[in-house]
């Protein structure tokens, strides 16, 4: 405001007029010049201290040697430098001992998470909730094959492949009725006496269920035969869906058969790596 | 006929700008300084709200510096009151408070901020007193400017860019300490080492201090200070606020001994200038109420001290509101709307401070339920829902926590880790897996409280609202 030019014309003019307006020669405001100086000596500086020229195979590197990509690796040379203690001590510790730490376990779960999510995920769900009928819940207290944490570390790194016989040929329609209402009845609590002699096999048909599932229905952990005494259901729980599971079995060869198999993680994934899944599992809510 | 008319009233718009000058800080100010009452009021003002700002650091309280701003840490140490980030909504009330008490002071004494408050003012005020002790009074200074080069200029000139430099330092420092302990800071300062926030934090401070309290001084006040612009309007024919009575005043004239008759024609300003020559901004008061006027009271000081000798009242200029000099009644504040409305929300700020103070818990509970899955059902046919607490310790000192949850009939409630100690000043994230048996649940959702307290001190507690899902029957 103080620069207002009371004498316009006294610098002169630069000969070149449009309709009467002239081109006067006053000069540029001084912090203007300084600025556009400033910013010269900012593009000198930047040109030499920055990569910025390219060159035919690349570009210049510039004094301070600064990358992106060299910013990114240096933060995460710091993140590892920072988890290494604690995967060490997960190498080392067996998976009973890891469980015992609270801290460890922490970690474990906070540094598995994008394993579960490429891995158990698809399946089970990205809270462990299973799909129903296909895949199981991990967030309950039922196991197939057991809950204890080195179960876990064996189901993983091994996979499971269920089997059940199909019945479909060997069971009459009467006997397959009862056995139904029977296996309905033990997760009730009450107990249907006629088909409990299809269980035990002691029919014409010779189902023969309690030398997988147990004289009293809860299942062997050592088999991955289902608890058929409790309120979970590993495919379907209705009167259809038992009596499916019981005709045509589970991986057998029909086309209507129930499928259960996890692959085995113990080649794709290294063993650390399965102790933190395991761990993470284990404390989703049902280990024992 | 019409275009006399508007010739006239452009006339009279423009008759303004003869004397209207605008200071754009071409000729530097140097106000005279003269003794009065105005003159202790600003001294004893700027000592008693400046020497605290300086000093308050260096307090301890509880072995810890008792005002700190904790950057790092995200919390503000005020004694034993420690302010997390959750309770920020308070700084935002004191933050209206502080500007709806300057509005209301405004629109009943004027710009008191300014003229004895302001930060810019006050160090402008130190700044030339500094220049008057090296330099001499101000028809000293003027000549020393236009002076030529010589030893002596540029020693008295030095010398005093060095105090005001280290002054702009001293002041970064000083906002420093309230963002660092102040001891470990200064022994940072000591040793040249310590974070480089603490370095370059300084820079901004010593610049703008030396800069805007050197050079721009009464500009900052004309064309950059916001809260002079505010303020102004913040004014109203019933403000009090230093008013040259013209009644009384003019014609203005001086005193000629000889002819008696001319006298009496005259007002009682004898046109002497000294309320010019002590303004701090270089305004004219008897031109009004401006702009530029911080209503510092100084030039009151002068036309008294004048008045005095040539033995006419005092008070020619005087604080008084532009009503009561028209010679209307003066309205007193209690009386007028705008004040008492001002009132009415700075007394519920107030309140919402002390509110806020008062239920301040150093437990603080956030439950996060999960939802991956829903709710989860168990082999005995019960459900069960996961939840996440995050328990946060505000205080000093480890807690040790009960959790509790509450509305539901049967539920049992499983905590990992089960004994849960919160150390101090952190939060602590706790599993709970509550467990219901089915019938015992109503709907698809139930309310559900989880509750924790101190152990020791059950009146250190916290709830939290969320539910409690299963399926729907």
């Amino acid at each position: 405001m103080s620069d207002i030019n009371e004498t316009p014309d006294e610098a002169g003019d630069t000969g070149h007029e449009w309709d009467g307006i002239r081109e006067l020669k006053n000069p540029i405001p001084r912090w203007w010049m300084v600025s556009f100086y400033a910013s010269i000596l900012w593009l000198v500086l930047y040109l030499i201290l920055y990569p910025s020229i390219p060159l035919i195979t690349g570009n210049s590197e510039g004094l301070l040697g600064w990358t992106q990509v060299k910013e990114y690796k240096d933060g995460m040379k710091e993140v590892e430098a920072i988890r290494a203690p604690f995967e060490k001590r997960i190498k080392e510790l067996d998976v009973g001992g890891i469980l015992k730490d609270t801290e460890l376990s922490q970690f474990a779960i906070a540094s598995s998470k994008v394993l579960f999510g490429d891995h158990c995920a698809p399946c089970h769900g990205s809270g462990g909730q299973g799909t129903s009928g296909l895949y199981p819940v991990l967030v309950d207290d039922d196991w197939l094959y057991g809950g204890k944490i080195e179960t876990i570390v064996e189901t993983i790194a091994e996979g499971r492949e269920g089997s059940m016989p199909g019945h479909k040929d060997s069971l009459s329609q009467k006997e397959l009725d009862d056995v139904v209402k029977f296996v309905q009845s033990l997760s009730a609590g009450s107990f249907y006496a006629p088909g409990k002699k299809v269980y035990l096999g002691e029919t014409a048909g010779e189902a023969e269920c309690a030398g997988c599932h147990g004289e009293d229905g809860k299942g062997l952990t050592d088999f991955g035969s289902a608890n058929l005494a409790d309120g979970i259901w590993r495919f379907d729980g209705t009167q259809e869906g038992i009596m499916h599971t019981i005709l045509y079995g589970v991986n057998e060869d029909n086309p209507d058969t129930r499928k259960a198999k996890m692959p085995a993680f113990g080649e794709k994934l290294m063993p650390e790596q399965i102790k933190k899944l395991a761990v993470k599992v284990h404390l989703l809510g049902g280990g024992q | 006929m019409s275009e006399n008319i508007k010739e006239q009233e452009l006339a009279e718009l423009y008759s303004e700008s003869e004397y209207w000058h605008v200071n754009l800080g071409e000729t530097t100010i140097h106000a005279k300084r003269i003794s009065g009452k105005f003159r202790n009021i600003k001294w004893i003002i700027a000592a008693a709200v400046y020497l605290p700002c300086f000093l308050v650091p260096y307090i301890r309280w509880e072995g810890k510096q008792a005002i700190l701003l904790d950057i790092p840490g995200r919390k503000f140490n005020f004694f034993s009151l420690h302010i997390w980030p959750q309770e920020v909504w308070m700084l935002a009330l004191l933050l209206m408070l502080f500007f709806l008490v300057m509005h209301a002071v405004t629109s009943v004494a004027g710009r008191v901020f300014c003229g004895y408050f302001c930060w810019q003012t006050v160090w402008v005020d130190v700044f030339t007193w500094i220049e008057e002790k090296l330099e001499g009074p101000p028809v000293a200074r003027v000549k020393l400017d236009a002076a030529p080069l010589s030893f002596h200029k540029v020693k008295i000139k030095a010398a005093k860019h060095t105090i005001f430099l280290l002054l702009g330092v001293f002041t970064g420092i000083s906002f420093i300490s309230y963002f660092i302990d102040v001891y470990d800071m200064w022994g940072y300062y000591f040793t040249l080492s310590g974070p480089k926030e603490i370095w370059i934090t300084i820079l901004p401070f010593a610049i703008g201090t030396y800069l805007g309290v050197a050079f721009m001084r009464e500009q900052i006040c004309f064309w950059l200070c916001p809260y002079a612009r505010i303020q102004g309007v913040m004014s109203d024919a019933d403000t009090i606020m230093p008013t040259y009575n013209f009644k009384r005043g003019e014609p203005r004239g001086k005193i000629k001994r000889e002819s008696g008759d001319d006298e009496k024609k005259l007002g009682d300003c004898i046109d002497c200038s000294l309320c010019v020559a002590v303004c701090p901004t270089g305004i004219d008061i008897r031109h009004g109420q401006q702009e530029g006027c911080i209503t510092c009271g100084l030039c009151i000081d002068a036309c008294n001290s004048i008045m005095e000798k040539v033995d006419r009242p005092k008070e020619l200029i005087t604080y008084i509101s532009l009503r009561e000099l028209l010679g209307h009644r003066h309205r007193p504040f209690y009386k007028r709307g705008r004040v008492l409305l001002y009132f009415a929300i700075i007394l519920s700020l107030c309140s919402g401070i002390v509110w806020g103070l008062i239920t301040i818990t150093p437990l603080s509970l956030t439950v996060i339920r999960e939802r991956q899955p829903l709710f989860v059902m168990l082999s005995n046919g019960d459900i069960q829902n996961k939840y996440t607490l995050k328990i946060l310790n505000k205080s000093n000192s480890d807690i040790d926590v009960a959790v509790k949850v509450r509305g539901l009939r049967g539920a049992v409630l499983e905590l990992r880790p089960s004994k849960i100690t919160v150390p101090a000043g952190k939060l602590k994230k706790v599993t709970a897996f509550v467990r219901e048996h089915r019938e015992n649940i109503d709907g698809k959702s139930t309310l559900t409280y989880f509750k924790v307290e101190n152990m020791k001190n059950k009146k250190m507690r916290d709830s939290y609202k969320t539910v409690f899902m299963g399926p729907k029957r």
